[in-house]
């Protein structure tokens, strides 16, 4: 695999529909490290995060307009499938959300089944394998993998989510709040997770803890909107050390100080 | 009073006494108000089961509100009332379908089982020679009919059906697929409504505009007809079914780099099988007792046709409504000689009648065993919860 690229964003805006949801962002976030997102609710770092693999447009009416460059190549360019560009922009979800009807090996297997791609037996069990020991989840499922992906905890669905998503050997994995329904101790399991990730993985991750941003980021952005029905705007990206010592911008001080939000 | 049962009662702010009361109280006064039915209705002189139930049961709300009202407080008065309605309630919902089990079964289940010249042979032979008051016939041309008429409304109702709900949820969101599908619920919404005969005759109809002879009927026209009623009800429980299926999968299924016609297939539809399977049961069982489309569109015979398009066709419905209608043979002597082929049959006044109620109870057979089939398939699909 060549050496990884930065992902550049260019005078993105996004739209639902009418309405301008994020404003021009410019950002350039840096392959194999962990990039937070924060910021009130409704500030749009959900809605950015989901323009980088064009989950965005799933919603109807919503698109977005600039330049979004992976690996050199911008996925808003004409003739760019969305679905190919998904195949190498993981996410995961807020909400743990394993596919009911299938057992534990084919929901890490869904990237493949769903696709109607072949598979034989054995790459599709060391996949399996491999996967599930990416998401530290192997050693709690390993004896079960024909049981329903929805039996197991919140904490462990998420990590089987997470295993879904790289089983697809995407270049980046975007989370969109992992955590956030999740107790403390798998909480921790998913950040551990996430710091072994990162030598493999460019991430992004929205989160509302800003105790979690700082453990688990290596560069944090901070969004904020100036009141109901104007658009979010990526206010300070920096290193999470500086953001969380001495940010430059007053508002992203009162963030994260606790002064709102 | 002990002052456990004081603070008890200061607790739950009420009286001491207030305390539940085991369940064989609530069946002695149950006992009590029949026996007092019973007593009432004797004065009376007219005592009968039906009557001792009816009564028994307003006396029995009095008697428990009353009782439970001394022994056990207002609130759990108003509980035990509540309770013994919504019994009553679910015995008056339950009544005229076990009846009608029973009276079909009662009617019905003689003739199919000791049915001339053996056992069940009311199943396996048609009406071809059976003439007068013959002990003899049986429902296998309209049971295939029935069967094969449902069958091809279906192939043509369930893949309309289900396409125009995956239109209507999956790929209408926004302009002008919104407005077309905005119009095609209104129109879903008033084919609900048609009367089914009106669908009866717009099948007819719809063939003879094309028919150099008037009087030609078919089977395929009879399905036709059929799905004109199925297609809504297809579409709608569809629709509900494809709704319930949480956004959140199809997301995931789109982060996965899955296209959105796979998603559709393999997650949406497999995910919600198990609705979809139980909504398209019910709109067979639906059409399958339909009689009025089917008497305008295929009409009867007496013998078994396998050819959708080849000329009428026998189905259980109309077969039911043409044997009841008959009502009773006359009997000129004990036996039936069939003057073809000379078989002799006992005679039988009620054999009409009797061939409808065993009709009847085939075509609830047939329901039956669909809808058995239709559990099956959405136990074995149905998303799996447990560990």
């Amino acid at each position: 695999m060549a050496a990884p690229q930065p992902i550049t964003v260019e005078d993105l805006n996004i739209y639902y529909g009418d309405f301008l949801a994020v404003e021009d962002v410019n950002v350039t976030i840096q392959p194999r490290s962990v990039t937070a997102l924060i910021g009130p609710s409704g500030c749009g770092k959900s809605t950015f995060l989901r323009t980088l693999n064009r989950m965005h447009e799933v919603i109807p009416g919503a698109y977005a307009k600039g330049t979004v460059e992976i690996n050199g190549e911008n996925i808003y360019a004409q003739g760019v499938d969305p679905v190919n560009v998904r195949r190498r922009v993981g996410m995961v979800f807020q909400k743990a959300n394993p596919f009911p009807t299938m057992s534990i090996r084919d929901n890490v297997l869904a990237g493949v089944k769903l696709n109607n791609r072949r598979i034989s037996k054995r790459d599709a069990d060391e996949l399996v394998e491999s996967s599930l020991k990416g998401a530290n989840l192997w050693n709690e499922v390993k004896d079960r993998l024909d049981k329903p992906g929805m039996g197991l905890s919140g904490g462990q669905q998420q990590r089987l989510c997470i295993a879904r998503t790289i089983a697809v050997r995407p270049e980046v994995v975007l989370m969109d709040e992992p955590c956030s329904a999740l107790d403390p101790i798998s909480t921790l399991a998913i950040e551990d997770l996430i710091h072994e990730l990162k030598d493999n993985y460019t991430i992004v991750i929205v989160t509302h803890n800003m105790q979690q941003a700082s453990r688990v980021s290596d560069r944090t952005g901070f969004f904020n909107i100036a009141g109901t029905g104007k658009p979010g705007h990526l206010i300070e990206f920096d290193d999470t050390e500086k953001m969380f010592t001495n940010p430059e911008n007053k508002q992203t001080e009162d963030y994260i100080s606790g002064r709102f939000g | 009073m002990s002052t456990a049962t004081t603070t008890a009662s200061t607790l739950s702010g009420a009286r001491a006494a207030e305390r539940r009361l085991p369940l064989w109280h609530l069946l002695l006064t149950g006992a009590a108000s029949l026996v007092l039915a019973a007593l009432v209705l004797a004065t009376f002189g007219n005592l009968s089961i039906v009557g001792v139930i009816l009564l028994g049961y307003v006396l029995h709300l009095v008697v428990t509100y009353v009782y439970s009202r001394v022994r056990e407080g207002r609130r759990w008065a108003a509980d035990r009332v509540v309770m013994l309605l919504v019994i009553g309630a679910f015995a008056i919902a339950l009544f005229p379908l076990l009846s009608l089990l029973w009276k079909v079964i009662v009617e019905g289940g003689s003739r199919v089982v000791k049915a001339a010249p053996h056992p069940f042979a009311f199943w396996t032979s048609d009406m071809s020679g059976v003439i007068g008051g013959a002990d003899a016939g049986g429902v296998l041309h309209a049971a295939i009919g029935t069967l094969l008429i449902t069958f091809w409304a279906s192939v043509i109702s369930i893949p309309i059906g289900l396409f125009t709900a995956i239109f209507l949820v999956e790929y209408s969101s926004t302009g002008w697929k919104r407005t077309l599908a905005k119009g095609v619920t209104f129109l879903v919404d008033i084919m609900t409504g048609i009367p089914s005969i009106v669908a009866g005759l717009f099948g007819l109809a719809l063939f003879l505009a094309f028919m150099p002879d008037q009087s030609v009927r078919m089977g395929i026209m009879g399905s036709v007809a059929l799905s004109l009623l199925m297609i809504p009800t297809v579409v709608r429980s569809s629709e509900e079914m494809l709704r319930l299926v949480p956004l959140d999968l199809r997301e995931a299924a789109y982060a996965l780099g899955v296209p959105k016609w796979l998603t559709v297939v393999r997650v949406v539809l497999r995910t919600a099988i198990a609705g979809l399977t139980t909504g398209i049961t019910l709109a067979i069982a639906r059409v399958i007792g339909e009689t009025a489309p089917l008497l305008l569109t295929v009409g009867m015979v007496t013998g078994v046709n396998w050819s959708m398009f080849d000329g009428r066709m026998a189905t259980l419905p109309t077969f039911i409504n043409q044997q009841y209608r008959a009502g009773k043979a006359n009997c000129m002597s004990d036996t039936v000689t069939n003057v073809v082929n000379g078989d002799v049959y006992s005679c039988s006044i009620t054999t009409n009648i009797d061939r409808a109620w065993a009709a009847a109870l085939t075509l609830i057979v047939i329901v039956m065993v669909l809808n058995i089939i239709a559990r099956l398939i959405s136990h074995y699909f149905s998303p799996k919860l447990s560990r």
